[in-house]
């Protein structure tokens, strides 16, 4: 029974990375149709070299992310340090309106922000981008943020303040530090979130400003060439290295102090 | 000093001059929920009422206020035909990740691995985080004729005749749990590891078989966590429009797909918003319903 459930998990991990195998396998073949027999070149990584559409398109993509990672950062923060160490009315309601960005289906939200945008003069592009990533990016830092929180003793900060210290020196020399493992998750968060963003992006990416993913889906449905593939496994890859490190820093955050 | 916790929040202490717990509250509240506002609920606000025009406000054209774009259901049969797509798509897709993904849960929480578990998870989970659109591309060079797929067969049987099956409704599934299956791993994996081994020994020996102790200890008590990876899979399913228009082609019209059309090559908006809308109620009155299950899954 235990052996058939190791070759269950080795065979549904065979199947969640098969595609990707393929893909990066892709890359690296002769034939810009995907042909087979596999033939082994590097190609089409001379080629993407050549393309300068499709790496300004990942340009923008990698200096949104970091803006979006800025912005939503601290401000997520915030959020997450008043929902969780102070009591106000409303509370409960402010924790629950975090869910409809995250669980909504971006098409609506991505088509909401649209009309909105179109109809306010905001307009599309580059900073119409920035304020969709970002509020999508919001929510899950507030969540990371305040799964930290918890791990954090209150009383800590406390006795800091029984001891003199202003509310604010001590949340700074006191929570803050044992709670930078968490922000830098959320931050990875938030990277990825809008790196990998792609339907908010598409309504609100103008012809001249486009991100790797909307770049990438019209090529799909123009037509595909390998070098596009390549630029995919890099931004599949990247997105994977993001979270391992994510995963890494959250177990040093466990180790911290505890309740 | 020894206030108590949040409850008698302290107030800041500025300049020497101390503001009242609330005005620290705003503050740190404010920034976070503005932008919510702006991008978020001001747009779903704006979009509801785009729904009730009766043509997209472009130029000088003249507007008119109608209930017309709502009534497409009853006028044109297509619409209810598409509808019944998008969800047989998103039933099939949910189904077979509750199968999948709760036999791995199992798999993962009960076969002893130790240390090992969590390597398993984050291996389940690490695809979860990559670029969807990609993904589902690379499926495309698996699954098309002369693809990898075919290769595979072709290679055990040299007279095989084609298995590729890109642009059609299998197809579109096929993505789709690829896609979401982790979330099902997830749910399940936490609800199942909350269940006490000594239930399932105590079972055993009694003398119970291993589907008696599936179908009334596991699945009755990982309920929710399949529940709640049922509602994360369906949701975003019935309004997925890119996995049905790379793997579907042709045969891939959804919900989804149409919206998508009447915001980018239609640019008939008000279609698109009252579309759009019908697709929200179905996801809040989901929500609605399993609202307790998911409250309780998340505290978990």
């Amino acid at each position: 029974m235990k052996a058939f459930g190791r070759v269950y998990l080795c065979l549904l991990i065979f199947f969640l990375y098969l595609p990707i195998g393929v893909m990066i396998a892709m890359g690296f073949n002769a034939s810009p149709y995907y042909q087979l027999p596999f033939e082994f070149s590097t190609r089409w990584w001379h080629e993407l070299w050549q393309n300068a559409e499709l790496l300004e398109a990942g340009k923008n993509s990698v200096i949104v992310a970091i803006i979006v990672t800025l912005i939503a950062t601290p401000i997520g923060t915030a959020a997450a340090v008043a929902l969780h160490r102070r009591e106000f009315p409303g509370r409960n309601f402010l924790r629950v309106m975090l869910l409809p960005p995250i669980a909504i289906p971006w098409l609506i939200t991505g088509t909401a922000m649209l009309v909105m945008f179109y109809w306010s003069g905001i307009g599309r592009g580059f900073h119409a981008m920035l304020i969709g990533h970002v509020a999508l990016a919001i929510p899950y830092v507030v969540l990371v943020v305040s799964t930290g929180l918890q791990t954090i003793r209150q009383d800590l900060e406390e006795a800091a303040m029984s001891l003199g210290a202003t509310p604010l020196f001590a949340f700074f020399r006191v929570t803050l530090p044992l709670l930078t493992p968490s922000i830098i998750g959320a931050a990875l968060f938030a990277f990825a979130v809008s790196l990998d963003q792609f339907v908010i992006s598409y309504f609100l990416a103008t012809p001249g400003y486009t991100t790797l993913p909307v770049k990438i889906y019209s090529a799909i449905r123009k037509g595909f060439t390998p070098d596009i593939n390549i630029i995919s496994t890099v931004l599949l890859l990247a997105s994977m290295a993001l979270v391992l490190i994510y995963f890494i820093f959250s177990k040093f955050g466990a180790k911290d102090v505890r309740r | 000093m020894s206030a108590g916790p949040a409850t008698t929040a302290p107030a800041l202490n500025m300049g020497g001059r101390r503001l009242p717990p609330w005005v620290a509250t705003t503050a740190l509240l404010l920034p976070a929920y503005g932008w919510l506002l702006i991008a978020i609920f001001l747009p779903l606000g704006a979009m509801f009422l785009f729904s009730f025009m009766t043509a997209t406000p472009i130029g000088n054209k003249e507007i008119g206020y109608t209930i017309d774009q709502y009534k497409i259901f009853f006028t044109q049969p297509y619409m209810w035909q598409v509808a019944s797509w998008t969800f047989q798509i998103a039933f099939a897709t949910t189904l077979i990740c509750a199968i999948t993904g709760f036999l791995a849960a199992l798999a993962l929480a009960r076969s002893g691995l130790g240390r090992s578990q969590w390597i398993f998870l984050i291996l389940i989970l690490l695809p979860f985080w990559t670029n969807g659109l990609v993904r589902i591309f690379s499926w495309t060079m698996v699954i098309r004729e002369g693809g990898f797929l075919d290769a595979v067969v072709q290679f055990i049987l040299p007279e095989a005749a084609s298995v590729g099956f890109l642009y059609s409704r299998p197809g579109i599934v096929l993505g789709l749990v690829h896609g979401y299956l982790p979330y099902m791993v997830l749910t399940c994996y936490i609800a199942i590891s909350t269940i006490d081994d000594a239930i399932v020994e105590a079972a055993e020996s009694l003398g119970a078989r291993w589907w008696t102790i599936l179908g009334r200890i596991l699945i009755p008590m990982a309920a929710p966590g399949l529940i709640a990876g049922s509602v994360l899979i369906f949701v975003p399913v019935v309004g997925a429009f890119m996995e049905p228009r790379i793997l579907g082609g042709p045969q891939g019209v959804t919900l989804g797909t149409v919206i998508e059309d009447s915001f980018t090559q239609g640019f008939n908006w008000p279609q698109g918003a009252a579309l759009s809308f019908m697709l929200l109620a179905v996801v809040l009155a989901i929500f609605a319903t399993f609202s307790g299950v998911l409250r309780r899954n998340a505290e978990l």
